[in-house]
């Protein structure tokens, strides 16, 4: 019997270490995972010898685990300031970027039919106005037949990037918001309840009358539910798409000596979504071993490039092609193989 | 001790027995293991709030502020309402699995036990997808409306088709294998000429279940509710789905909250430093709950064992 | 007892409506239980069955709209979780018992380990994953299948501790006793009778531990993970799974193609593990009988 087990477990060994070519380990941020998953799988398709893994942790995993090295790259929503990036001996640059909506279930309210501005957006989601015949609500939607129903307010309950884009969007609209309950990957919420992940906040929506809740956009449009018109900074109604989601993007000032530090919610421009978020990965500025970081780097550039396509499909916006030139000279700029520069 | 080395006895036997002596403690060693761990990691969290940690309804991960309260109520609701369901319907479905012919007794309880053996996980898919729907288009609405329940304190007129209930529901569904199984021991055990007795005197099965059987073995049928008690109490995928996952502390049965479990499961992957701390915390007082849940069970239990052993 | 008196006065139509109406509510009682199982396993099927092909069973898990997708890996990950979970329980809680049954009657400790079985069967699972992640994960820095393997083998432990030291104990004393009487040691007796029933037995707990914790979800979550790659990274990186991966396609998917995958996830490890049940009902059956 003992015989028997270690055999087998000496073959399994074996064939752990035979297939280990080269691995890539990242850890990090729930918000960009599904685009990552179809990423890692299509490199690997065209790059036998190199396996990315990637594991959605959380943010706040993402930069533990690069900090104390157990990861080769971390991944987060949350940008790390310049003096914390240089302290940890961190570099940092952003990976792709991607919308928050607001979705709803209301009876004879079809999608982008439904006009919210900052205030009313946050009394909401503060439980101030709790009725969707309210005043306010109607003073922006002249024309519309709102319903006399309860508004319920459907929000994440477990910890997200997502919850994390959304709430610091409110932050900064409403300082009533910012004060009372602030922003961060799980936050008290004053009003409402909770759905498990997007799905559940979804389902809830969708089951719900008189619901809304906020979600990524691709699972908004995967569900088909109504999503609705927000006022970005410029004073302007938006509808959500990837356009208005690159316009955000695009109006934004990247600087790479500052770690592309960035929040992307409340951008101005005419045509900018006002929540967008911008994900971030997080690698050493010295790398141990040159095989793995050109491995490490060729992943990067591959998303960066062949895998703009399956993110735009998903509704995600890849880096535009300046900030991602951008990218490429502060890796050449900034990276060192043993103390090393211009190794790679 | 029974077991002295003879001269004869081989080093094998010897060595066997050493190990299976060894083997024998491991239960101790892990549940010694069980409290070093979670408690240990739950020092930052206690130190942080003090005992207060416990009764504090306070859930605010910006400002990191946190109480185990909400969870803990949310988890004694929804166990008492599971158990409030299925201990008086394990009681008469066992009435009637005994009674019936065996023909059809016999493969409706094998088909009752085999609701056991669905993973819970199904539960939680079955539970979201199917009946969160029929909770909130049916029979909430008719328990509210209809029967004007909505009306009643902590029933609550506002349905989603989420919350204590649903969960409840679900939970009882998934413990009533257990406790039926062993209302058809107590059943079972219920001297045949005390039983034959009462029969005698005129009463009828319904007498003599609610009269000879469920005195004579009440210690049994305890047993078996905290048997379900136990069970309900650390359920995770069954719940997490269909509870609302708010951290509030319960306001009516078509509420929403949450349980120690379910924030388990949704916070513990991504969380580090306070929290991470703050949920082993929550770990360690599961473990507390459901072990002296237990404790309660096996003594209502072995006085059982003992009872048949008169017999 | 002064009950049974004023039972006796009652008026026999009430007494007999009250049966009628005892026996009906028993009678719904069981139906509606049965309904139950039969809408839930109904729904498994009816969402389920349909994407089960070669491919679905064979093909490793990709993103969605991917050809080949399938979930093999999962399939793979769990049989490598739970056989070793099974090494690593199923030995030492045979031991265990075996030294429980010979040791541990009528002695204070005894009983003590006795009821910390007991109560471990009780414990809730996913607290087994919160104590591996504290043990494992923590001390080695990564989630791995060895980690959950680990935690379903200490919900394995008590069960196949209990059910090996009740088939000792099931042996007549009479069987012990001859052999006591023929010189044999108490323990060299117990040996034997093992050793002769240890097939059956080994076999009968093996298939119950696995029964009890294939499908276990809530301690895999903290500890095994779940990845899209096929499981040889077992012993240092997360793996793939069926219910954790049952889990993410069914509540963490956007979209249908994925929702239909879990579903029919759901409906192998479902049907695997209810068949598993009734053989193992029947085999415990046969040895009543027997």
């Amino acid at each position: 019997m003992l015989k028997q087990t270690l055999a087998v477990l000496a073959g399994a060994l074996a064939l752990s270490v035979s297939a280990a070519d080269l691995t890539i380990n990242g850890v990090g941020a729930s918000f960009p995972a599904p685009v990552y998953r179809v990423w890692t799988y299509g490199f690997s398709n065209v790059n036998k010898d190199v396996r990315v893994n990637y594991q959605p942790l959380g943010s706040g995993a993402g930069i533990n685990q690069i900090k104390s090295a157990t990861a080769n790259f971390g991944g987060t929503d949350k940008p790390l300031k310049i003096d914390e990036l240089n302290k940890s001996g961190l570099l940092q640059f952003p990976m792709l970027s991607g919308g928050v909506v607001l979705i709803y279930n209301l009876p004879g309210v079809k999608t982008n039919q439904l006009k919210l501005d900052q205030a009313v957006l946050a009394d909401i989601f503060l439980g101030k106005i709790k009725n969707w015949s309210d005043p306010r609500i109607a003073a922006l939607n002249p024309g519309l037949r709102l319903p006399k129903l309860k508004i319920t307010v459907v929000h994440r309950t477990d910890s997200s990037g997502t919850t994390y884009i959304f709430t610091d969007y409110l932050a900064k609209i409403s300082k009533e918001w910012a004060d009372k309950v602030g922003a961060g990957s799980d936050v008290k919420w004053p009003a409402g309840i909770g759905g498990s992940k997007n799905p559940g906040v979804c389902n809830m929506v969708r089951k719900s009358r008189g619901a809304i809740g906020y979600t990524e956009y691709t699972f908004a449009t995967e569900y088909k539910l109504p999503v609705a018109s927000l006022k970005n900074k410029d004073g302007k109604f938006v509808t959500a798409d990837s356009e208005a989601f690159s316009a955000a993007a695009a109006h934004a000032d990247w600087k790479a000596d500052q770690g592309f530090y960035q929040m992307l919610t409340d951008q101005p421009g005419a045509d900018s979504w006002p929540i967008v978020g911008v994900t971030y990965i997080l690698i050493h500025r010295d790398q141990k071993n040159a095989d793995a970081a050109r491995a490490m780097l060729k992943y990067f550039n591959w998303c960066f490039t062949s895998g703009r396509a399956s993110a735009a499909k998903m509704h995600y916006v890849p880096m535009p092609e300046n900030v991602v030139k951008m990218i490429g000279d502060y890796w050449k700029n900034e990276i060192t193989v043993n103390g090393q520069k211009n190794a790679l | 001790m029974f077991y002295q080395f003879g001269k004869k006895e081989n080093i094998r036997d010897r060595m066997f027995m050493i190990l299976t002596l060894l083997c024998t403690f491991i239960p101790l060693v892990v549940a010694a293991g069980f409290f070093i761990l979670l408690g240990g990691n739950s020092v930052e969290a206690f130190r942080t709030f003090g005992f207060k940690f416990i009764l504090s309804t306070q859930w605010d991960p910006v400002q990191q502020l946190y109480g185990a309260l909400p969870a803990i109520t949310g988890t004694l609701v929804t166990t008492v309402i599971a158990v409030g369901i299925a201990a008086p319907l394990g009681f008469i479905t066992a009435l009637f699995l005994v009674n019936a012919p065996k023909w059809l007794g016999y493969p409706l309880s094998q088909a009752l036990d085999l609701l056991a053996a669905i993973p819970s996980i199904i539960y939680g898919m079955w539970g979201l997808f199917v009946l969160a729907p029929v909770m909130q288009d049916y029979i909430q609405p008719f328990l509210a409306d209809t029967l004007y329940l909505g009306k009643v304190p902590f029933f609550g007129e506002d349905y989603n088709g989420f919350g204590f209930l649903t969960a409840g529901l679900i939970l009882a569904l998934m413990i009533l294998p257990y406790i039926c199984a062993v209302m058809r021991d107590v059943f079972r055990m219920t001297p045949a000429p005390l039983q034959e007795a009462a029969y005698g005197i005129g009463c009828t099965s319904w007498e003599v279940a609610s009269h000879i059987i469920l005195r004579y073995g009440i210690r049994g049928i305890f047993g078996a509710v905290f048997i379900g008690l136990g069970r309900a109490l650390g359920e995770t995928m069954a719940v997490l789905f269909v509870i609302g996952g708010i951290a509030e502390l319960p306001t009516s049965l078509f509420g929403s909250g949450t349980t120690i479990a379910a924030t388990l499961a949704n916070n513990f992957n991504e969380a580090d430093g306070l929290l991470r701390s703050v949920l082993f915390a929550l770990g360690l007082i599961l473990m507390l709950l459901s072990l002296s849940v237990q404790a309660v069970a096996q003594l209502y239990l072995k006085n059982m064992d003992r009872k048949r052993g008169e017999k | 007892m002064s009950e049974t008196t004023t039972v006796a006065r009652r008026p026999m139509f009430f007494r007999k409506l009250l049966n009628s109406v005892m026996w009906l509510l028993s009678v719904a009682g069981v139906a509606l239980a049965v309904f139950c199982m039969l809408w839930i396993l109904w729904s498994v099927i009816r969402n389920g069955a349909g994407v089960i092909s070669l491919d679905f069973i064979f093909c490793g898990s990709k993103p969605a709209g991917e050809p080949d997708n399938g979930v093999g890996n999962a399939i793979l990950g769990t049989i490598f979780i739970t056989l070793m979970a099974v090494l690593i329980g199923v030995p030492a809680a045979f031991a265990g018992g075996i030294g429980l049954a010979i040791y541990g009657q009528n002695s204070k400790l005894g009983n003590l380990i006795r009821f910390s079985v007991n109560v471990m069967m009780g414990l809730p699972s996913i607290l087994a994953g919160v104590f591996v992640y504290a043990l494992l994960v923590v001390t080695t820095g990564h989630r791995s299948g060895l980690a959950g393997s680990l935690s379903l083998a200490i919900i394995m432990f008590p069960v196949v501790m209990r059910t090996t030291e009740d088939m000792i104990l099931m042996v007549p004393a009479a069987v012990h006793e001859s052999s006591l009487a023929l010189g044999m040691t108490r323990a060299r007796s117990v040996l034997c009778i093992v050793c002769r029933s240890i097939k059956g037995g080994l076999v009968t707990s093996i298939l119950l531990a696995v029964a009890r914790t294939a499908g276990e979800t809530a301690p895999l979550l903290f500890t095994a993970l779940w990845s899209d790659a096929w499981p040889w990274h077992y012993f240092t990186q997360p793996t793939a799974n069926l219910p954790v991966l049952i889990n993410e396609y069914a509540t963490n998917s956007p979209s249908e193609e994925m929702h239909a995958m879990g579903w029919g996830a759901a409906f192998l490890i479902t049907i695997t593990l209810l068949l598993m049940n009734i053989v193992l009902r029947y085999i415990c059956r046969e040895k009543k009988n027997a």
